[in-house]
């Protein structure tokens, strides 16, 4: 199970028949196992990573810190499952350090963004202050480096 | 004019049969290359990174002859560790300008003129020239695909003369992808012994087995004090271009490497050097991952040649397949010449790792999945032609 996840984890379009002959399975096996991780959720989804400012669109991402207070009997779940379903917010987590949350916001503009802050995060009862800090370039992400791709160049015929 | 100032011993050896076909794809372009000897992927950002560091800080100097100690002393580890062999990191260890480096000593310490040395074929194509440069007589011995390109003790001792003085040994295997059980191996040693022969072997490849570990030959009983194992990180490591390689064996046979190396090479490039021992260090979490790959990959070639009615046993060494052409009726260099030229794929004739490798073809499958599967798609429709 873990091999076939290796496999599509970069890359979830190679056909079944292929990873059927690369882990020694048969075809039927690995479309059977795969529904199934995909039914029990250890598959989440399959993403497509964009590069949206090549294709023209103008994204405005920011990481915004929050610092929070627990009301009694409700824990950081209940806080960050709240912020997690406006769709502005990218990702959620709960970090160690001087913040307790950490999110990712995109927006269209950096106004656009900012005023998702102030009205939709700051506002929360339990928020008791944010820091906000606008991604200028994004290097790497998803584990797939930005630059110019790493080629080996080697001569096409050696020993 | 100045070629009569050509040796004889020079002239006389055959030009390499891979020159033909390299400079046949140098003019093409979209040519899918499967005739290629080392790893697709880049040498590790670790390992990189511990060499711009060492530039950094000026460590641009010589080494001692063997090796920087450090580096010595983690190839020792990984012996004690993979193989358990023990090698003494200050006398029975040398460190080489690559594994070619080390072949070449060990034939040049050990050859008298006319000493026989046994080859089994087909094989990495430096042997033979190495030990005709040497002054010694290259003995081929054929391996077949009946017996998975196995070298057996009987074909070994048939090929004893009096003259014999060595045997080599390269398993894993390039071209065919073969390698050796311990058991093949210590009927071998039984035969080294009763005729008192030494091995030279190659085991560059060593890291990369698919199906049981590999076995090296000093880690037999009897065998450390007879041989000299020559190994490297060029294809664990995907590290070819940095060029080391590294020779184990007793005091006395070392001794006698060292001392041709420090006239000809003088010692490994520091830089190199560095980068080895932060592989030997902590390069084998990227070297599983790669190993991994390869090995997706060859049940994936594998597969299609036998799909395709061209006959591939299962390589379970190195990074090559050795697929049969024979039921096509084209010989090997006819098949890789049309392939190349019609449906532009680049193999490598298998007679040009010895006279038996012929009806063959060497494929490497260090490229990528989707070249794998376009190549063998462009070898369908060739066949479809002839």
């Amino acid at each position: 199970m873990k091999e076939i996840l290796e496999i599509i984890e970069s890359n979830p379009k190679i056909p079944p028949k292929e990873i059927a002959t690369m882990t020694g399975l048969t075809e039927a096996q690995v479309a059977s196992k795969i529904k199934e991780m995909e039914k029990n959720g250890i598959i989440r989804k399959y993403k497509t990573v964009i590069d949206w400012e090549k294709a023209g669109e103008e994204y405005v991402y920011a990481i915004i810190e929050l610092k929070v207070v627990l009301r009694s009997r409700t824990g950081y779940d209940a806080i960050a499952e709240r912020i997690a379903k406006f769709p502005e917010v990218v990702s959620v987590r709960l970090i160690s350090g001087g913040h307790d949350l950490s999110l990712t916001v995109r927006g269209k503009s950096m106004k656009d963004v900012a005023f998702f802050v102030a009205e939709k995060i700051a506002t929360l009862e339990q928020v008791q202050g944010t820091v906000t800090h606008f991604v200028l370039r994004t290097y790497k992400q998803d584990g797939d480096i930005m630059f110019e791709k790493e080629r080996s160049e080697r001569l096409a015929i050696s020993p | 004019m100045s070629g009569k100032f050509v040796a004889t011993n020079v002239k006389n050896i055959p030009p390499s049969g891979i020159r033909k076909f390299f400079d046949l794809v140098l003019e093409m372009e979209g040519v899918i290359s499967l005739g290629v000897g080392e790893p697709d992927f880049v040498t590790p950002w670790h390992i990189r990174e511990a060499c711009i560091y060492s530039l950094e800080k000026g460590i641009t100097t010589y080494t001692s002859n063997s090796g920087l100690l450090e580096l010595r002393e983690w190839i020792s580890k990984s012996f004690k560790r993979d193989d358990g062999v023990d090698y003494n990191p200050r006398n029975q260890i040398l460190v080489t300008t690559g594994v070619s480096e080390a072949a070449d000593l060990a034939f040049r310490a050990v050859i008298n003129p006319g000493d026989e040395v046994i080859i089994p074929e087909p094989c990495y194509v430096s042997y033979k020239p190495s030990v005709s440069l040497a002054g010694g007589k290259p003995v081929p011995v054929p391996t077949f695909r009946e017996n998975e390109f196995r070298v057996t003790s009987d074909q070994i001792e048939k090929s004893i003369t009096k003259k014999t003085k060595a045997l080599v040994l390269s398993y894993p295997n390039n071209p065919t992808g073969a390698i050796m059980r311990r058991k093949d191996l210590e009927e071998i040693a039984d035969v080294v012994n009763e005729h008192d022969l030494m091995v030279i072997s190659d085991e560059v490849y060593g890291k990369l087995t698919y199906d049981g570990a590999h076995t090296c030959f000093s880690s037999i009983a009897g065998m450390k004090e007879r041989s000299i194992i020559l190994n490297g990180l060029s294809k664990s490591h995907a590290m070819t271009g940095l060029r080391i390689g590294y020779a184990t064996g007793s005091e006395e046979l070392i001794a006698a490497m060292t001392k041709i190396h420090q006239y000809s090479m003088l010692c490994a490039p520091i830089t190199a050097q560095i980068g080895a021992i932060e592989a030997l260090k902590n390069g084998d979490s990227e070297m599983e991952k790669m190993v991994k790959e390869y090995d997706r990959r060859r049940r994936l070639i594998v597969d299609g040649f036998n799909k395709l009615g061209l006959d591939c046993f299962e390589p379970l060494g190195a990074f090559y397949a050795f697929p049969s052409v024979k039921s096509t009726g084209l010989t090997s260099e006819e098949f890789a010449e049309r392939l190349l030229k019609e449906e532009k794929v680049a193999v490598v004739p298998g007679e040009v790792f010895g006279e038996c490798g012929a009806g063959h073809l060497r494929c490497s499958y260090a490229t990528s999945r989707e070249q794998l599967v376009e190549a063998l798609s462009r070898i369908e429709a060739f066949l479809g032609k002839i």
